[in-house]
């Protein structure tokens, strides 16, 4: 709307006819409060009456023993790591993504070149098994 | 006056954005066990209500009125938070789906999209990325085995499988110029990309059941292995914001499905919001008919299809679609 005497509106994302700013902040506000009611009826609607045994961490009735808190195996931690490493390589081929009209074909050669480099390190990192699960070990 | 009615239009749109957010989600549960029964040759559940209508209502009732068990090794301030990140955040992303061309009301164009983000994309992405932190620290906090287990598991199955994700967009994006969900849509006006694009439409397929941790790829909560996985320990309206949770993210990944691929509202002789409303329903009925038919995957099978598989391909994808873009075809 462009401002007229009586009426100027406010910075452009701040205005709530704008599908800007202000409605991603209430938007955020509102689910937030859906979820606090929520968690709050579910603790409130009903008593709690906890017993020693109620209060046992599930395993199948067989009494639990030792903390859940264990170690686990390596191969979920190098998928972490890998994806650390893809995922921010996969922001840069996005932002390629939106701009590649004006990079033309030397910015598409460029990219070839660093898609080609990152799919070498798929490669080393497949044959030096960090892509393979351990299958005697159990997961 | 002209600011107050402003507020009144955003806040009746965020009303029915949420509303149909949530009651879609809701009869998508009553949908599944229906076609489930149905797929079984049985009839499902049609005691609440005309054909088993009112079931979500009962059943959401009956959750709010449970006993909510906290078990004793829990850390109390994660336990209670981490199910409303998994509903909460899917809840959230729906802010950036568009669903239609845009009204004009009291002299305003208003567009039918609550916030129409020019990065609209990568936030369904990174909202999507947050509910990880749910499941493996609500896993994590149970103090359970089977839990940990389901935890560990279904946060690396789906930071694998956003990896296939993010990448199978690019071709998209390449093709909409923008990140913008209300673009890539008026981009797809002609033809939509699932048939311009078919190898990225089966990797974001494959990839969506990863990500909705549904059969064949439900590992995480498996529970002829593990119980319920991440959420054995959760009972009460805590586990139902899980379950909703998840078919939240079954209707979102529908919504987001229909608009990067399926052309949106595009489509001929019906109204636009019919399209979309059918395409949006496709692909959760997709999801529910492949848990009806497919078994459910090894460990090393799906790490493998995710990274040996899609990845490759997705990559290889981004260079094929560059190659035809840049030199013009």
């Amino acid at each position: 709307m462009p401002p007229t005497a009586e009426f100027t509106p406010l910075l452009a994302p701040f205005s709530p006819w704008e599908p800007g700013a202000l409605p991603l902040v209430v938007f955020g506000a509102i689910v937030l409060v859906v979820m606090a009611v929520i968690l709050f009826l579910s603790g409130f609607l009903v008593r709690r009456r906890p017993t020693p045994s109620k209060q046992q961490p599930y395993e199948c009735g067989i009494r639990p023993t030792g903390p859940a808190r264990f170690r686990y195996p390596v191969p979920f931690f190098l998928m972490a790591v890998f994806f650390l490493l893809f995922d921010v390589e996969t922001a840069y081929i996005i932002s390629y993504a939106v701009a590649w009209p004006e990079l033309g074909l030397p910015g598409y050669l460029r990219l070839a070149v660093f898609v080609i480099v990152l799919g070498l390190g798929l490669v080393y990192a497949w044959r030096k098994g960090g892509l393979d699960w351990d299958e005697e070990e159990g997961l | 006056m002209d600011m107050l009615l402003g507020v009144v239009v955003m806040l009746v749109k965020m009303a029915v954005v949420l509303g149909v957010a949530l009651g879609l989600a809701a009869y998508m549960i009553l949908l599944e066990r229906k076609l489930l029964g149905r797929f079984q040759v049985r009839y499902g559940p049609n005691r609440v209500g005309y054909f088993g209508l009112l079931q979500p209502l009962a059943d959401g009732l009956k959750m709010l009125l449970k006993e909510d068990i906290i078990p004793d090794g829990v850390d109390r301030r994660i336990f209670l938070v981490a199910p409303a990140v998994v509903a909460g955040t899917a809840l959230a992303a729906f802010a950036v789906v568009p669903f239609g061309d845009g009204l004009t009301l009291f002299g305003h164009r208003v567009p039918q999209v609550v916030v129409d983000s020019n990065v609209g994309l990568l936030l369904v992405l990174a909202l999507s990325s947050l509910a990880v932190y749910g499941l493996a620290l609500g896993a994590w906090t149970s103090d359970n085995k089977y839990s940990l287990l389901g935890g560990i598991r279904g946060a690396a199955q789906m930071i694998s499988y956003e990896l296939a994700l993010g990448l199978s967009l690019v071709p998209v994006v390449m093709h909409a110029r923008s990140l913008s969900l209300s673009d890539i849509v008026a981009a797809q006006a002609g033809l939509p990309f699932a048939l311009l694009e078919p190898v990225a439409f089966v990797i974001f397929i494959i990839g969506s059941l990863a990500e909705t941790k549904r059969v064949p790829f439900d590992l995480p909560e498996a529970e002829n292995e593990l119980q319920a996985g991440f959420h054995t320990e959760y009972s009460g309206m805590r586990f139902a914001l899980f379950f909703v949770g998840e078919y939240v993210n079954m209707v979102l990944l529908g919504a987001v499905t229909a608009i990067f691929f399926l052309g949106g509202w595009h489509g001929p002789f019906l109204p636009p919001i019919v399209w979309l409303a059918l395409k949006v329903l496709a692909v959760p009925v997709f999801l529910i008919w492949t848990r009806a038919s497919l078994p459910r995957l090894r460990y090393d099978q799906l790490m493998a299809l995710g990274w040996k598989v899609l990845i490759p391909l997705a990559l290889l994808n981004i260079l094929v679609t560059g190659a035809l873009l840049a030199a013009g075809v």
